[in-house]
Parts: C-alpha cells; sequence; structure tokens
C-alpha cells in the first residue's frame, strides 16, 4: 500500500542498509550546518526557528527542545556539553534504534546545529549496551563526518569547534534519566538528581548541558533548512507540529518503526501500517507511549496520536511506542511483567521505588497465581499513589500500567482473585 | 594481572577522556574482552588506572547488567523477558535454550562456553522474541534459528556486531 505521506527522518530509509554521507548530502543534507554554521548565523536564530517550529522533545517528556537550549544562561560557563540520549531502554521502544540505522548523520547533523545553538564543545553520543550496532554505525560515520569539515575542530572552516564521542553504557534503565544520564557518564553511580540546578545550568561536570532524545536532535537540520511553518505543516492535525516515529510492536501483522504525520490516528497507524492485527487477534488495549503510559482500550481506537490529544484523555504520547494487546492477553500479567522490569530495574536510590515496586510486583503477582485476596486492590492503588513521593519521574511512571490496569480492567483483576487463578492461562500458553 | 598491552590500550582510552572515570565501562569492558568477567584483582588493578578506589569501581560493576563480576561462559546468553517478548513466547525459548545446553537460567554450561540469563528488553520488540549474545542480538527466535546460532558460535571464534 502506498501513502503521499512526506518522509523526513526515513527519506534515506534502505531495507538493508545504513544511508551514507553522500546520500544525505543528495537529499539535503548538511545544507543547514553550511547555512547556519557555515554563514555564521546568530546562534538566537537558531533557537527561535526551532522555538517557532513547536518541536517538542521526542524522548518521552514532550519538553519544547527550543526552550532547553534557551535555558543555558547566556553568561554560564564553558565548555557546555550535549548529550544524545540513545538509551531508550523502556520496554516497547526501538525507534531511535531503526533511526540510528537509517541516517546517522542526520542525528550526527542535528548535533552539530544544537551544539551551535548554545556554543557546547563537545557531545555525547549515550549508547545501551544491546546497541552495540549502533554504537559501531555511529563511531565509523562520526569520522567520514569529521573528515568531510562537518564536525571537530574548526567546522568547514570557521572558528566552530564541536566534536562528539560515543559513551557505552553498562545497561540499566535509570541511565535514561537525563540527571543519572549524565552520572553515568562522569563514571558515577547513575542516581538521579532533583532539579534545581538543573542540567542546562549544571550538569556534566558542574558546566552547562544539554541531554536531547536522538528523534528530537534529527528533526534540527529538517526544520533549519525548510523553516518552522513547515515543520508544522507536517502534523495531521492543527496543533501538532513535524512527523513522528511510531513504534509498534505485540499483537499486530507487522511490528516496527514508521514515519507519519504526528497525530496520524491510532486506528491509520494499526490498520494501514501494520496490516492490522495479528491473524487471529482482536485487539483488547494499548499501551500507547512505551511501558509508562496508562493503557488505553479499544474506546479511543481513532484517537490522533498526539501529544495533546493524549493528555486529553488523561494519558501521554511519551515515546509513541505502542505495544498492541489482543483479547488473549491477560493484561494484569502483562503489567505483572512491566513490573517485574521495573522492580528489577530500580536504581534503589530512592525508598519508594526501591521498596514499593517490589510491593507492588508481590501483589500482582499473587493476584495472577490465584493466591489474590479483595485487599489487594485498595493496597495497590495506595502504592501507586505512594511512588509518587520517588525521587525521579520513573517510579510515578511504574504505577501507570498498574493504575489504569484497576481503571478499566478491574473485572479482569477480580475474575483472578474469585476464579483464583488466570482465567487466560490455558487459552494464551504464557 | 592485566597484561601489558591490554593496560597500554587502557591507558590509551583513558587519556581521551574528560575526567578518568568517565571511561570505566569501557575500561570493565575491555578487560572482559579478554578476560570474560571481572576478577577481584582486575577490579584492583583497573581502579588504579581509572584513579578511583576498588570500591568506587564495585559501586558500578555491580550496579550494570552488562559487567559481570562472577565467571561466565564465553558467550553470554541473555534472553529478553519484558513484555513484547514475554507476549511473543520468550518462556519457550528460554526452556528450549534450557534444554539444549543443558543448564537453567543463571547456569554457565560444563565446557564454559555458554551462561543463560534473563534480560529486560533490549529494544528488538519489532522482532520478538530476541535475545542477546554478548553485544550481538537475534530476533524473531525459533528453535530452528537458535540452532543455526549456536552452531555459527562453536564455529566463529570472533564475535561482534548485530545480526
Amino acid at each position: 500500500m502506498e501513502f503521499d505521506y512526506p518522509r523526513v527522518l526515513f527519506k534515506n530509509r534502505k531495507p538493508d542498509r545504513v544511508a551514507t554521507l553522500e546520500e544525505y548530502r543528495e537529499s539535503g543534507g548538511y545544507e543547514a550546518l553550511q547555512k547556519f554554521v557555515g554563514g555564521r548565523v546568530s546562534p538566537k536564530e537558531v533557537i527561535r526557528l526551532v522555538s517557532e517550529s513547536g518541536l517538542l522533545g521526542r524522548g518521552g517528556a514532550g519538553f519544547p527542545a527550543g526552550m532547553k537550549w534557551s535555558s543555558v544562561p547566556d553568561s554560564s560557563p564553558f565548555p557546555r556539553y550535549l548529550v544524545a540520549n540513545a538509551d531508550e531502554m523502556e520496554p516497547g521502544t526501538f525507534k531511535d534504534r531503526v533511526l540510528m540505522h537509517v541516517d546517522p548523520h542526520c542525528i550526527i547533523e542535528g548535533m552539530v546545529l544544537a551544539a551551535y545553538s548554545f556554543s557546547a564543545s563537545k557531545g555525547f553520543f549515550f549508547v545501551r549496551p544491546s546497541y552495540e550496532s549502533s554504537a559501531h554505525i555511529l563511531e565509523r560515520e562520526l569520522e567520514i563526518a569529521r573528515k568531510a569539515g562537518f564536525l571537530g575542530h574548526r567546522i568547514l572552516g570557521t572558528d566552530f569547534s564541536f566534536d562528539i564521542v560515543v559513551h557505552r553504557s553498562g545497561g540499566r534503565y535509570i541511565c535514561g534519566e537525563a540527571s543519572a544520564l549524565l552520572n553515568a557518564i562522569m563514571g558515577k553511580r547513575p542516581n538521579p538528581v532533583k532539579p534545581p540546578p538543573y542540567p542546562t545550568e549544571k550538569g556534566l561536570w558542574e558546566k552547562p548541558t544539554v541531554v536531547n532524545n536522538v528523534e528530537t536532535l534529527a528533526n534540527i537540520p529538517h526544520i533549519l533548512r525548510n523553516g518552522p511553518e513547515w515543520f508544522k505543516g507536517l502534523s495531521a492535525t492543527g496543533h501538532g507540529a513535524g512527523t513522528k516515529l511510531y513504534a509498534i510492536s505485540g499483537r499486530v501483522s507487522r511490528p516496527g518503526a514508521v514515519e507519519l504525520p504526528i497525530g496520524t490516528r491510532f486506528s491509520e497507524i494499526i490498520d494501514e501500517h501494520c496490516g492490522g492485527m495479528a491473524p487471529g487477534a482482536r485487539f483488547k488495549a494499548c499501551l500507547p507511549g512505551g511501558a509508562s503510559t496508562r493503557f488505553m482500550t479499544g474506546e479511543h481506537y481513532d484517537i490522533p496520536m498526539d501529544f495533546e490529544d493524549l493528555k486529553k484523555i488523561g494519558n501521554r504520547l511519551g515515546t509513541a511506542a505502542i505495544m498492541v494487546f489482543d483479547h488473549n492477553t491477560c493484561l494484569l500479567g502483562a503489567t505483572l511483567n512491566l513490573m517485574e522490569f521495573f522492580a528489577r530495574e530500580s536504581c534503589g536510590w530512592c525508598t519508594p521505588c526501591r521498596e514499593g515496586l517490589p510491593y507492588m510486583l508481590e501483589l500482582l503477582r499473587r493476584i495472577e497465581n490465584g493466591e489474590g485476596r479483595e485487599e489487594y486492590i485498595p493496597n495497590l492503588r495506595i502504592l501507586c499513589k505512594q511512588v509518587w513521593n520517588s525521587y525521579c519521574a520513573l517510579a510515578p511512571g511504574a504505577a501507570e500500567p498498574v493504575i489504569s490496569l484497576l481503571d478499566f480492567f478491574e473485572d479482569e483483576v477480580r475474575q483472578h482473585i474469585s476464579e483464583k487463578g488466570c482465567p487466560f492461562h490455558a487459552k494464551a500458553g504464557h | 594481572m592485566l597484561p601489558d598491552e591490554l593496560k597500554l590500550k587502557l591507558r590509551e582510552v583513558i587519556a581521551g577522556a574528560e575526567s578518568p572515570r568517565e571511561k570505566a565501562i569501557d575500561v570493565m569492558f575491555e578487560i572482559q574482552e579478554l578476560q570474560g568477567w571481572m576478577s577481584d584483582e582486575a577490579m584492583v588493578e583497573a581502579a588504579e588506572l581509572l584513579g578511583m578506589t576498588p570500591l568506587e569501581l564495585e559501586e558500578l560493576a555491580t550496579f550494570y547488567d552488562y559487567i559481570y563480576r562472577s565467571p561466565v561462559g564465553k558467550y553470554v546468553i541473555k534472553v529478553c523477558d519484558s513484555t513484547v517478548c514475554w507476549l511473543e513466547g520468550h518462556q519457550r525459548v528460554v526452556d528450549y535454550l534450557s534444554g539444549r545446553l543443558g543448564i537453567p537460567l543463571g547456569g554457565t554450561s560444563a565446557d564454559g562456553l555458554f551462561t543463560l540469563l534473563p534480560v529486560c528488553c533490549i529494544g528488538y520488540c519489532d522482532r520478538a522474541p530476541a535475545m542477546v549474545i554478548n553485544k550481538r542480538v537475534f530476533g524473531n527466535l525459533t528453535p530452528e534459528k537458535i540452532d543455526r546460532v549456536l552452531g555459527q558460535l562453536a564455529e566463529k571464534a570472533d564475535f561482534s556486531g548485530s545480526e
């Protein structure tokens, strides 16, 4: 099936290999760098254009990208640092991996332009261990960019210098949290740090540091080359901006990462771009934006998949990693699995998360195993509130599937308790 | 004792950093590449190179999923057990591997070749169920594919990159 959609981040996507520097340049790559860095356009102008474009951060929080850069105070000290966050460790997320394997130079160019906007001199590309192939590609392409004069000392012959190193993570979910990530880079235990001060004032080695998601950065060259109005026009809705990488997995016919106008309807994403549900499967629910968003039921099957629209229904677009569950899936089992992840990956720094998540895990496990009691349901609800006292946002995120399970599928949970076992167990085979 | 050649390489790795301990993970990965795991002796020597106390390095070594403080097999097979792999039958993968290698989760085969571990989401949900061996990922796993991969491992010494 062919669709007449603008392809931006995936326009150089090949079925079996990474786009080369030449291919990227033929498609307009590094033109924005020539114009803005080569032409010594004011960094303030770069920030203004990105702010005007309405680009919201693609790492999950949806924070305005231009605003983040402009929060580095003019008077703040040097050196300043930029971090590309390619940790992507939340279950269901894989769009950044695909992007790094599609067109690494649009991320590299985006990093140089971002660095230019607040005068950073060094960038870190933070990559998780299971993305070693991405790290390998990036190191190779960074060297190619350096040789072409797009990166490193005196970029394009100007007095602006900026270089990027790939930083390999040892692998823990907490590292994707910006403040913990900075500790990880500095070789400290990656505990989260509560702001203020924000990393943009005091980040790596107490110097101003901006942490951006990979997809966010990849949008920058396109915005600067084509203008903010063009970027806004890419959206499927009047209020959104740009395209979005949706990563769909679970019980659909063709899981994968697709680029679509942001705000494309959920029904279109599933039915048209993923070939519908897997054979024999009927839609039951999904997590629309990664493991730390709320279950979304068929009631919202037609919802535009944008930050604002999901917010309206009390959910979040998050990373737009859509995990689809079918009528044979035990959602209590799925939530139990998610909690196993969150409890195992809790960094242990603060008590509500370190103690609260295993407590929730135990209650969910007992219910799934047929040892549940009626009072576990209100207990789970209380715990979901208590973890909001945690140090960082990951524990409240962990509570989202649980609380929404109780909001939408309380009957299913109760059935486990009254029938003393999982009603799906025989059917689903897991 | 770490070989002199490796130490030289590690010093080079560290020299490129803003501060030495920034390279703690890289240094431990390099040592594991050669010795498989981080022994107490390796911890002391690595910490010295990084300008850290062994305890400070221990804080990191025991924190991360891909650093090993006990001996592991030449190939560490980690089967993803997070949501989408769970949905697509990760347990069957674990059972199959466990049966073929004759080891439970957490075990190492008698010939020292394989260690079997669970791991949280590895970011290949579009190819579930998936596993990572050392740092190379394999997805859309079936018994036939697992047989093929294990067969290749027996032949190949060098092992890096992705599928």
